[in-house]
């Protein structure tokens, strides 16, 4: 079975995100970037697959700038067989990826396709299902455990009221949750490896689909910083500020 | 709790700018090395030892290495480390491929060991100490020996010890009395006694490989009749795995000021008969030996005084940002971190620009490393290689020396807390100090400066440097701004010094030996703050040039340039003093007598 692992270039979750000065998005200019660590997880899944001989081959595949070049490096690194970059300057929303993922995924005929249940930038949570839905096939988001089963695929969810088990007839788009496993590290070997690993790239149009952004960013500003709190002498001023000032109960 | 994080900025920085990284690239055998790749490994080898090297380090230091019933129990963690380290491939990363290496050139491997070292100095020493023995053996050992333990040790899957000390035998090596005598089947019995043998037993792995210098029963007296032999802590079976135990132990470990999860051991040959040891190379040639790679380990202990340099460094920036205290000086009722406090800046700055003026001159000397050693023509091979062995006392004393000064100043950033072990920032000191002694001592550093680095050659190799240094002035000169004519003006007077120090020493070794030997240590920190200066100032110039092309790293570079400045004001302006110290100092020395002392 062929696995295709989505990987999206983020801003690092250790730097401190700023808003750009003219407020039309976050500053990325000279910011350490880095793999969704979803994505990692994701990707991680992939490799196991392939070590327990369930996988054959290792797809990763990236939406975005030229830079996204660096991102897949890192998932050869990791252990993944190829890569595939569909290049795009312009801003790729998450039904856009789907669009261009769900091309790929006719070209590739993967048997599985999995990836984070959302990047850590714009936190949507939206990429997988959507691809699911394009290309009607089964879907396991949130997955903290997954399990093959025969021609099935056993997927336990992290849902709000705790874990639920679905089973997935394959092909499937799985995406990952944070325990799902927890990545390696890259060795030296697979970094020297990787360089000599096919990267591929494809612009959107080759592919046939219209990745122009259906959402318009109005103005992206810092949230509000917070008042200082204040001491209140008792329960009953509490309870009257939560009900005549806060509103929040009535 | 601060973390360590890789400094990759300005790693890169200096990999880009000062020390050459795509001239190394052009050298043969290092046609692989990228940008992109270089890149790549550092960024994985520092999320590696920020994530599994550097929680260790202060458990390790309060756990520390113990014997227990004859074997050393390493502090929690470091074996499952280990472990990892070695699966990584990390280990392999400067061997050459022939026994399973990655061949990376020095320049690569720099950086990389700086992480670990900043990250976990204790642990960094075992594979270190495995390098020393692997470089040795690829030198001269027999093809067999080369087979039986090169690729086990250049995995990592088997570490390597050094075992050259002994209580009488320190500094002067020509004193030491472990014995080996030849056997009939071609081997050695080897009897006798080894101190601060650093990892010398451990419970990470199924094998040690000791070297161990010792005297053949008709070996002639000192330095010239000591031999090198492997001795294995298991003997090792024809199928090439460990086999039946060697007649060598661990008698106890060191407690020690620093560096206290590296088990630091004595070892006792040949208790029952004699441990069982094969040559390197012939016999009386052992100290040779152990010359060839002392560039090498001396270079790694240098590299330790920038490493903790940078972690000192950054455990006091994180203090002086969260801790709150007093008034800012310019108003306002409000309590404020101490960071707005001058005196704090001041000893923030001296720490930031001390420690980069290291690398830069840290990784310039690695590149030279690659350069003399892969350079196709045999010329620039040499002029690489004496500028490698001028440097290599200068960036081992004055490295080291200044590693131990800015871990002492992080600590006094932290106040009374630096003082309280908890804090973190007491263990970088202590961890420091050894730096300046082991692999020899400044002293003998300096010795080795003003001896075989400047007198052998009447000065050649130091007036080579004196004019590469005179051609960064020439280049402050040419550029304008107010920070680069102080730079100019600090670095010009320094190199004076340094010239006028270096005539004044290659006169006084044959006039007066003792006069040079006296001024041999602040010659040797004076040669240092100005070769700093020197790398500092071309750093400061090449951040102005990628400032005016328009980069994205402008913070970056105003703050190198800052840098510069800084030190050229507050380092390099000590030039003078040490230069009147070496040429005047002498007499303050030596003229008591010892029963007036």
């Amino acid at each position: 079975m062929k696995i295709l692992v989505a990987v999206k270039r983020v801003v690092d979750y250790n730097v401190k995100v700023r808003v750009k000065t003219d407020g039309t998005g976050v500053e990325t200019a000279n910011v350490k970037m880095s793999m969704n660590p979803f994505d990692e997880i994701a990707l991680e899944e992939a490799l196991r697959m392939k070590e327990a001989g369930i996988a054959t081959e290792i797809v990763a595949i990236s939406c975005g700038a030229a830079t996204c070049q660096e991102t897949l490096r890192t998932a050869l690194a990791f252990g993944a067989d190829r890569a595939i970059l569909v290049e795009s300057d312009t801003e790729l929303q998450p039904l856009a990826v789907a669009k261009l993922l769900a091309a790929i995924v006719k070209k590739e005929s993967p048997g599985m396709v999995i990836l984070g249940k959302q990047a850590i930038d714009d936190d949507c949570n939206q990429t997988g299902q959507m691809l699911a839905a394009l290309l009607g096939w089964p879907q396991g988001a949130f997955a903290s455990k997954l399990a093959r089963d025969g021609d099935k695929l056993a997927v336990t969810r992290e849902v709000d009221g705790g874990l639920e088990t679905v089973s997935l007839s394959l092909p499937a788009v799985v995406t990952a949750d944070l325990r799902l496993n927890e990545p390696r590290y890259v060795t030296l070997p697979n970094i020297m490896k990787a360089k000599k690993k096919p990267l591929e790239t494809i612009k959107p149009d080759a592919l046939g689909v219209d990745a122009t952004p259906r959402l318009k960013t109005l103005k992206v500003q810092e949230p509000p910083t917070r008042k200082a709190g204040i001491k209140v002498p008792d329960a009953k001023t509490l309870v009257d500020k939560l009900r005549n000032e806060a509103k929040v109960i009535s | 709790m601060s973390e360590y994080k890789a400094p990759l900025n300005d790693m890169l920085f200096v990999l880009r700018e000062l020390a050459g990284l795509d001239q190394v690239a052009k050298l043969p055998g290092c046609e692989d090395v990228s940008d992109d790749l270089v890149q790549q490994i550092l960024e994985e080898n520092g999320r590696f030892s920020s994530e599994v090297l550097a929680p260790l380090n202060q458990s390790g230091d309060k756990e520390g290495s113990v014997l227990k019933d004859g074997a050393v129990v390493t502090p929690r963690g470091f074996k499952e480390a280990y472990r990892q380290f070695v699966e990584g491939g990390w280990n392999a990363l400067q061997f050459p491929a022939e026994y399973g290496g990655q061949g990376l050139p020095k320049l690569v491997s720099t950086p990389v060991m700086e992480m670990w070292k900043s990250a976990n100095m204790a642990f960094s020493l075992c594979p270190l100490l495995t390098t020393g023995a692997i470089e040795a053996l690829m030198l001269r050992g027999t093809e067999a020996q080369k087979k039986t333990y090169l690729p086990k040790m250049v995995e990592g899957t088997w570490t390597g010890t050094m075992n050259l000390t002994e209580s009488q035998a320190g500094s002067d090596l020509g004193l030491i009395k472990t014995r080996a005598e030849r056997q009939p089947d071609g081997t050695y019995r080897i009897r006798g006694e080894k101190i601060f043998i650093t990892w010398g037993e451990q419970d990470f792995t199924a094998n040690i490989v000791h070297l161990v210098l010792a005297r053949t029963p008709d070996a002639p007296e000192g330095v010239r009749g000591i031999s090198l032999f492997i001795v294995p802590k298991f003997l090792v079976n024809a199928d090439g795995s460990a086999g039946e135990r060697n007649d060598a132990r661990c008698a106890s470990l060191e407690h020690k000021l620093g560096i206290h999860a590296s088990p630091t051991a004595v070892m006792i040959y040949g208790e029952k008969g004699g441990a069982i040891g094969t040559l390197v190379g012939e016999e009386n040639r052992g100290l040779e030996y152990m010359f060839i790679m002392m560039n090498a380990a001396r270079f790694a202990v240098g590299l330790e005084g920038v490493a903790i340099a940078e972690r000192a460094y950054q455990r006091a920036l994180a203090y002086a940002r969260e801790r709150i205290q007093s008034r800012d000086l310019a108003g306002g009722a409000a309590s404020v971190p101490i960071i707005r406090q001058p005196d704090v800046r001041r000893m923030l700055m001296s720490m930031k620009a001390q420690t980069e003026a290291m690398r830069a001159l840290a990784y310039v000397v690695a590149a030279a490393m690659d350069a003399a050693h892969r350079h196709p023509d045999k010329t620039e091979r040499a002029k690489q290689q004496a500028f490698v062995d001028l440097m290599i006392p200068v960036v081992k004393g004055w490295s080291t020396e200044t590693g131990i000064e800015v871990a002492s100043t992080g600590l006094q950033v932290h106040g009374g807390m630096g003082f309280i072990e908890e804090t973190g920032a007491a263990q970088h000191l202590r961890d420091a100090r050894i730096t300046s002694i082991y692999e020899g001592t400044t002293g003998i550093q300096a010795n080795d400066l003003i001896g075989r680095k400047i007198a052998r050659d009447g000065g050649a190799a130091a007036r080579a440097l004196i004019g590469m240094m005179r051609g960064t002035e020439a280049d402050l000169a040419s550029t304008a701004g107010e920070d680069f004519t102080a730079i100019r003006e600090s670095l010009g007077e320094g190199i004076t010094a340094v010239a006028e120090c270096a005539d004044w020493m290659a006169a006084a070794y044959t006039a007066d030996i003792k006069a040079a030997h006296a001024g041999a240590v602040p010659f040797l920190k004076l040669t240092g703050l100005v070769c700093g200066g020197w790398q500092m100032a071309r750093a400061a110039l090449a951040a102005k040039k990628r400032l005016s092309s328009g980069v994205a790293d402008r913070a970056f570079c105003e703050a190198k340039i800052i840098s510069a400045r800084f030190y050229a004001d507050h380092v390099l302006s000590q030039a003078c003093g040490l230069r009147d110290t070496v040429v005047n100092g002498a007499r303050g020395v030596m003229a008591l007598s010892e029963e007036q002392f």
